[in-house]
């Protein structure tokens, strides 16, 4: 049970409940206790002794339990001889803290001159140099001038790589182990560590590849020095040349609040580029963290490949136009075909980009087709997760049922905040037909063969343990993917999801209901904005006026490119000269979510804003004004000039967003930890939300409604019979999409495209790992390296998806 | 007076299983697990007024009695690190009298309720562990260890765990770190080990010679140890006799005895007969203790070596004579704790290397006054800082040896 | 494979602590797989992490804090004399003097044969025995006190027979 005690601080009076730190408990008064290894995310180590400070605490009589009163009446307060340090030391009732008496302020004066006489003092040339916590406290709390005197200070080879993406300066490591500690108990993934010990430590990762997290990012903002820095922004700007636009990732669903760093320069032709990504707080969703994707995965944006002006197909010949001549073509072929207009566009685009886009097709009477190979989400928009879901109020009584993804993979954050609510003592459990890393922190794993999934969902309405674990729990989430799945296998889990949650009442509150892995940014958006995905997509297209935006589904499917090109006219309208791009009558060319605002709707049906970081590549526009310019030739009335007044359009008519505006997304509230403010020492370079923390939308359960949910059958799907390889997609987090694959230095971990089989199967076929093969199933061919996982059955084979071979649904295949 | 820890002295082979049960060997175990409540153990252990013979002199019933009874399992940890330079007295009761010191462990297992111990022991005792864990087997083959032991519901298994070179591993939060497999880092306290100990378990760390002590304390009652030594240090105490000595080696006497009784009688006196300079009581981490005739007719008890401006810690008692200057054994021990600073908290980490800088470079013969004065506020800027004793204790020769022999530095006697 | 090779003895080590806290057999595990060549190979750094739950990287920051676990190979035979205050005061530096010049190394250094290695250590709880050295191998940790070079220069042609015999 937790109390509130009352303390004073530099003479400041304050509450605090009894379980909080004092250099928490300082924090919330508005007084800076600087600290090094002290991080408000992590379990205090005391080991930089920056925190010192003096604590004085009432003497208590022992017989009475009474404080002693001296000759005033006031409590006689007992010092320690020495001070103490505040970020290891609980706050009590009467206790007195002194931070910047003589022997407080002595004692911080003293840790800095012992940490200055290891640390180089380059500060010019030190890439965190203006905002390095060592450099703001040594002017704050340092001594003039070092004392130390030797050619003892640490002379090293200045930078060494702990993996492809972080770059260490051992020199200038003050071995807090912030870094090692964030490994170890936010990421639950030991991968560094240190080395030696005494004045000889250094931080070591001997993993392979080097630094083998998705999370290595982080260490770089926890850093309080220039040691760990990222190979990608290191040397690449002084932070007090950039500017910060608040954005979100659009790389997964989960929505993590970022800041792109911006800058004007000469080295890109004058022009504004981003610089780096930065995590951005919104305790929420991502707390203080981003996932490596989400950091590094943001050159596309910037490619040169990228397109810039509309090109219109002229003698069999893609040529460049006018934006009048093409939108005009363009309204003219869509008004021709009126219904036989098929609109597919994927979940890439805004909120807003989707609601003009299925504006048109309503108007026109054609159709919306979201371009996924997940099914589910109108399910998910209608129980979602009940208001004020936050994964870290989940713990000890809770439980969170994980089927059918590979969260590491798909959802990184998720996937660190899901682990995290285990450690708290939340019941995680995870059923999969493989092995992934979060089976290791789960307390029950359940492993299916591929086509149980449905079943397996089941189960867990039944009475075994596993089930009592997750129907008698206070609080259950349930996320479901499509690992191993198509469309079809993942639409049948959702309904068996959002079945077994309904029996259970776990519909209509804060942290509980059903999230859906998608694998795109705003896939739960364009569900929410009606879009569907088309069963047999391939089998429409024919003969009908086709408008792609954001989807190259001739790339991903031969199928889809034959189909296309008996289609009767193809708009395609995208970043890149796609492979769909190229059997396009017309191309439009639209703006990257950095280049404009809007907003998305993550997988938790939390609506966030975007903001513009830097201006539009050449011609390209907003994919809603593009939208917008057609429909005005087609009558059709929809707003083009702002994204504000298309959400503002959205609002009044979508009920779930009812209510919403720009301003509301917009609005903030206090978070703890405090971070980002001037004292970066104490939650890291972070930065601080000051545009919004966004809203989570109310779903049909959350209002009561009763929520219509088909019964799902005991549908199982594919399953390999004997002697046949059935082939199931699986998904990477690195892999060759338009949006990761520009990133250069993220070759290495996009790797080749595999082909995983059980030790068996490939015995059977005579191969081995690392081996090439081939691969062939209806009329594809393809090639894989050859991986082996024994926690998969004989029959199946995995194939990640994105990485060049087309696998979008379990399909019998044939490995020579 | 016959010895009661170093009995191996009298009785040849007592280190054999027979020959110990033979002279009233497990008799208290036994006594203590059938007769008497584990309380009660405690009780007698407390008003002996044993204290702890690791260093910090801590009472041991006291300790004992702290454990947390609303968190299970317990555990009872050996501290066989002696890694303190001048310290090897619980080797020689390891090799000579080691069922005495097992008897104890077991006897404070029972009183805490610990069904498993461990003795950590340094990694250099490689063959000395070889032979313990065969010691160790005999007692279970003859039902000393093992399951419901003298018919009773008791069970108690004792394992050797070895350490592998960091004197950072005999402070006891270290100690536990390192038998949970990680790297040998002292952690933060409160809380303590007997409330958050081995694996996150009450836990009892204790010295072997603390240990060694408790078999006849059971057997003879708190009394009768009382009666020994002074009124503030109870017992016997074994004291590791080194440096400029005639007869190094361990002796075992009553505290209260004299460093000119412990020097000259015991010792035989300083080599070639020149005069005692300097004693350094606890091992490296000692004050340096400016000898006159007056100190060395000091009883040596907790007490009363405090009051000559140091700490008898372990009792591990380097004499230095004239022959050698205060300036060079500074170096070495910085030398020491330079090599032993884990490196967890930035004032050891730094202070030590920095420190150890300055004293070489002295010694080197360049003893210029600021040198000197650095090197003692360096010390002096440790001090209070350090996240374990391992700091303080670096400083400690630093600070009282440039204070108490400024002539060794050079420096003019300050006053 | 230490697991394959030793099988009785992994289990017997593992044995002794908690089954949730196998971690805490790293440091037995380590001093096994130095029997091996005297020092921690890559395949048993992998092989220890793995049948621990730990990381290799984890493994391998262990070998560093702790003196006696070693990841490069050195002689065969490594003397490591103490030269600590104690053992100072009684000679041990002119013993290790001496004992370096006869063998033509510095401290640190191996003979060119690669059989013996002289290093210091801190102090080995010997204070009453200088001078005093233990020797490391494959074979495990033995004590040498009351030494003199004489005797040290022929423990070296004992051990060194021994060798050969084995071989
Ligand atoms: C740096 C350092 C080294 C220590 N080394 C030892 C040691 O080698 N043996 C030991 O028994 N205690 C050692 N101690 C003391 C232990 O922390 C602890 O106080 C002791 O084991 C408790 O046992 P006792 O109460 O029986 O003395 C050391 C303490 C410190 C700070
Ligand atoms: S690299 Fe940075 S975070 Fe890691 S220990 Fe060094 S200073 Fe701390
Ligand atoms: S010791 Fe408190 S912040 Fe480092």
């Amino acid at each position: 049970m937790t109390k509130q005690v009352t303390l004073t601080i530099d003479g400041i009076q304050i509450d605090v409940p009894d379980e909080t730190l004092v250099v928490d408990a300082a924090k919330k008064a508005g007084i800076d206790i600087p600290v090094f290894c002290y991080h408000p995310k992590m379990e205090p180590v005391g080991m930089c002794r920056m925190c010192l400070v003096e604590i004085g605490r009432p003497m208590i009589n022992r017989s009475t339990g009474q404080p002693v009163l001296n000759e005033d009446g006031q409590p006689t307060m007992q010092f320690m001889p020495k001070p103490e340090t505040a970020c290891t030391n609980l706050v009590s009732e009467g206790m007195v803290v002194l931070t910047q008496s003589e022997s407080a302020k002595e004692a911080q004066k003293d840790i800095i001159e012992f940490l200055l006489t290891s640390h180089p003092l380059d500060c010019p040339i030190c890439d965190k140099g203006g905002e390095c916590p060592l450099q703001n406290l040594t002017m704050e709390h340092g001594p003039g001038k070092s004392r130390f005197l030797f050619d003892g200070k640490f002379k090293m080879e200045k930078q060494i790589r702990l993996g492809e993406l972080i770059v260490l300066d051992r020199e200038r490591c003050i071995i807090c182990a912030r870094c090692v500690r964030f490994q170890e108990e936010v990421a639950g993934q030991a991968v560094l560590a240190i080395d030696d010990r005494g004045r000889g430590s250094e931080i070591i990762s001997v993993s392979e590849p080097g630094f083998d997290s998705v999370f290595s990012g982080n260490t770089t903002d926890i850093c309080p020095v220039g040691a760990l820095t990222t190979t990608d922004f290191r040397f690449g700007a002084r932070p007090w040349e950039l500017l910060s636009a608040a954005s979100i990732c659009g790389q997964c669903p989960v929505g993590c609040n970022i800041t792109f760093n911006t800058r004007r320069e000469a080295k890109s032709a004058g022009k504004v580029v981003i610089k780096r990504v930065m995590p951005r707080q919104n305790e929420q969703v991502n707390e203080t963290w981003i996932c490596d994707k989400g950091r590094f995965a943001y050159h596309y944006a910037k490619s040169k490949e990228r397109l810039s002006k509309p090109l219109l197909r002229k003698d069999d010949k893609l040529k460049t136009t006018s934006w009048s001549s093409a939108t005009k073509l363009v309204a003219e072929k869509l008004g021709e075909a009126g219904k036989d207009t098929i609109v597919l566009a994927s979940g890439r685009l805004s909120n807003e980009d989707l609601f003009n886009l299925k504006s048109l097709a309503d108007g026109l009477g054609g159709k919306a087709v979201l371009y996924t190979e997940m099914g589910g989400g109108d399910l998910v928009t209608q129980i979602g997760v009940g208001q004020g879901t936050n994964f870290s109020d989940m713990g000890q009584g809770d439980a969170i049922f994980v089927i059918a993804s590979d969260l590491y993979e798909e959802a990184p954050i998720w996937w660190l905040r899901v682990k995290q609510a285990a450690d708290r003592g939340a019941k995680l459990i995870v059923a999969n037909s493989r092995e992934t890393k979060l089976d290791k922190f789960a307390n029950f794993v359940v492993r299916y063969s591929n086509g149980d999934e449905v079943k397996t969902v089941q189960d867990l309405g039944g009475t075994g343990k596993i089930a009592q674990a997750f129907s008698k729990a206070d609080n259950a989430i349930v996320l479901f993917g499509s690992d191993g799945l198509g469309l079809e296998g993942s639409t049948h889990l959702a309904t068996a999801c959002a079945n077994l949650l309904e029996e259970t009442g776990h519909i209509g509150k804060a942290n509980n209901g059903l999230i859906g892995v998608w694998p795109k940014a705003n896939d739960q958006g364009a569900w929410e904005l009606g879009f569907h995905p088309e069963p047999d997509l391939a089998a429409i297209l024919k003969g009908k006026a086709v408008y792609i935006v954001g989807a190259d589904p001739a790339n991903d499917n031969p199928a889809l490119a034959k189909a296309l090109k008996k289609a009767k006219f193809v708009v395609v309208q995208d970043l890149f000269r796609t492979a769909t791009a190229e059997l396009a009558d017309v191309i439009l060319p639209a703006q990257t979510y950095t280049e404009r605002d809007g907003t998305f709707t993550s997988g938790e049906r939390r609506a966030q804003r975007f903001y513009a970081a830097v201006p539009g590549l050449g011609e390209s526009k907003p994919d809603y004004a593009i939208t917008s310019e057609i429909a005005e030739k087609l009558n059709i009335q929809l707003e083009g000039t702002s994204s504000v007044l298309v959400f503002e359009k959205l609002a009044a008519s979508v009920k779930d967003f009812a209510g919403l505006s720009y301003a509301k997304l917009a609005e903030v509230t206090e978070q703890w930890p405090i971070v980002g403010r001037g004292d970066l020492y104490y939650g890291g370079s972070t930065y601080e939300n000051t545009q919004g923390l966004g809203v989570q939308l109310v779903s049909a359960s959350d209002r009561g409604e009763t929520v219509s949910i088909p019964k799902v059958r005991n549908d199982a799907g594919l399953r390999p019979k004997k002697d046949e390889l059935l082939a199931v997609p699986i998904t990477k987090l690195y892999d060759r999409g338009t949006t990761v694959a520009p990133t250069e230095f993220l070759t290495e971990r996009i790797g080749d495209v595999t082909i995983a089989l059980h030790p068996e199967a490939a015995k059977k076929l005579g191969v081995e790992a690392g081996k090439r093969v081939k691969i062939s199933f209806e009329d594809v061919e393809g090639e894989a390296v050859v991986k082996i996982d024994e926690t998969i059955s004989a029959g199946v084979a995995l194939v990640p998806r994105s990485m060049g071979l087309a696998i979008r649904e379990p399909v019998v295949i044939k490995v020579q | 007076m016959a010895h009661i820890l170093l009995r191996h002295r009298e009785i040849p082979r007592i280190n054999e299983i027979d020959i110990y049960e033979k002279n009233g060997g497990f008799k208290a175990f036994k006594q203590a697990v059938k007769n008497m409540e584990p309380t009660e153990v405690t009780a007698v252990v407390k008003d002996s007024s044993l204290r702890g013979r690791g260093g910090a002199g801590f009472p041991t019933g006291m300790k004992w009695s702290f454990i947390d009874n609303n968190s299970w399992p317990h555990y009872v940890v050996a501290n066989a690190d002696e890694s303190e330079p001048g310290a090897f007295k619980d080797r020689e009761l390891i090799e000579s009298n080691p069922f005495q010191f097992l008897e104890g462990m077991a006897i404070s297992s029972y009183a805490v309720g610990a069904n498993i111990a461990y003795i950590y022991i340094r990694g250099e005792f490689w063959e000395l562990t070889a032979t313990l864990d065969e010691k160790i087997a005999e007692m279970e083959k003859l039902g000393y260890l093992g399951n419901k032991l003298f018919g009773s519901d008791y069970s108690l298994k004792i394992y050797t765990h070895l350490g592998a070179g960091a004197y950072i591993c005999g402070e006891e939060t270290a100690l536990l770190e390192s038998l949970e497999g990680k790297r040998g880092l002292p952690r933060v306290r409160p809380p303590f080990p007997p409330s958050f100990g081995l694996y996150g378990k009450p836990t009892v760390v204790n010295n072997v010679e603390t240990f060694a002590n408790v078999p006849l304390i059971i057997d003879k009652g708190a009394d009768w140890f009382k009666s020994i030594g002074t009124p503030d240090s109870a017992g016997v105490k074994i004291f590791s006799l080194s440096g400029r000595i005639r007869k190094p080696g361990n002796y075992e006497l009553p505290f209260g005895t004299t460093f000119r009784e412990l020097i000259y009688e015991h010792g035989g006196g300083i080599i070639e007969g020149r005069p005692v300079k300097a004693i350094m009581a606890a091992g490296a981490s000692s004050s340096m203790i400016l000898v006159d005739d007056k100190v060395l007719d000091t009883p040596i008890d907790y007490a009363s070596v405090r009051k000559l401006g140091a700490d008898l810690g372990s009792a591990s008692v380097i004499v230095i004579d004239d022959t050698v200057s205060i300036d060079w054994v500074i170096n070495k021990t910085l030398n020491f704790f330079e090599h032993e600073s884990c490196g967890k908290c930035t004032p050891c980490r730094e202070g030590t290397y920095w420190m150890q800088h300055l004293s070489q470079s002295i010694h080197a013969g360049n003893k210029r006054k600021q040198d000197v004065d650095l090197l003692y506020n360096v010390a002096k800027q440790m001090q209070n800082k350090c996240l374990c004793a391992l700091g303080e204790f670096a400083t400690m020769a630093v600070v009282t040896g440039i204070e108490r022999f400024p002539q060794d530095f050079n420096l003019e006697v300050r006053e | 494979m230490l697991a394959e090779k030793y099988p009785e003895e992994v289990k017997q080590i593992l044995g002794r602590y908690p089954p949730e806290q196998k971690r805490s057999a790293v440091m037995p595990l380590l001093f096994m797989a130095q029997r091996e060549e005297g020092f921690v190979n890559k395949e048993a750094k992998h092989e220890i992490a793995s049948m621990l739950d730990i990381s290799e990287t984890e493994v391998a920051s262990i070998i560093g804090f702790y003196t006696l676990y070693h990841a490069k190979k050195e002689g065969k035979y490594r003397f490591q004399v103490c030269n600590d205050l104690p053992c100072a005061l009684r000679g041990a530096d002119k013993f290790l003097e001496g004992l370096c010049d006869k063998l033509g190394v510095q401290v640190g250094e191996t003979t060119n044969d690669g059989f013996v290695t002289i290093e210091t250590v801190m102090c080995l709880a010997a204070c009453d025995k200088v001078p005093m050295f233990q020797t490391q191998s494959p074979n495990g940790i033995k004590y040498y006190e009351n030494m003199t070079i004489d005797k040290t220069m022929e423990l070296i042609e004992v051990l060194k027979m021994a060798d050969k015999e084995v071989k």
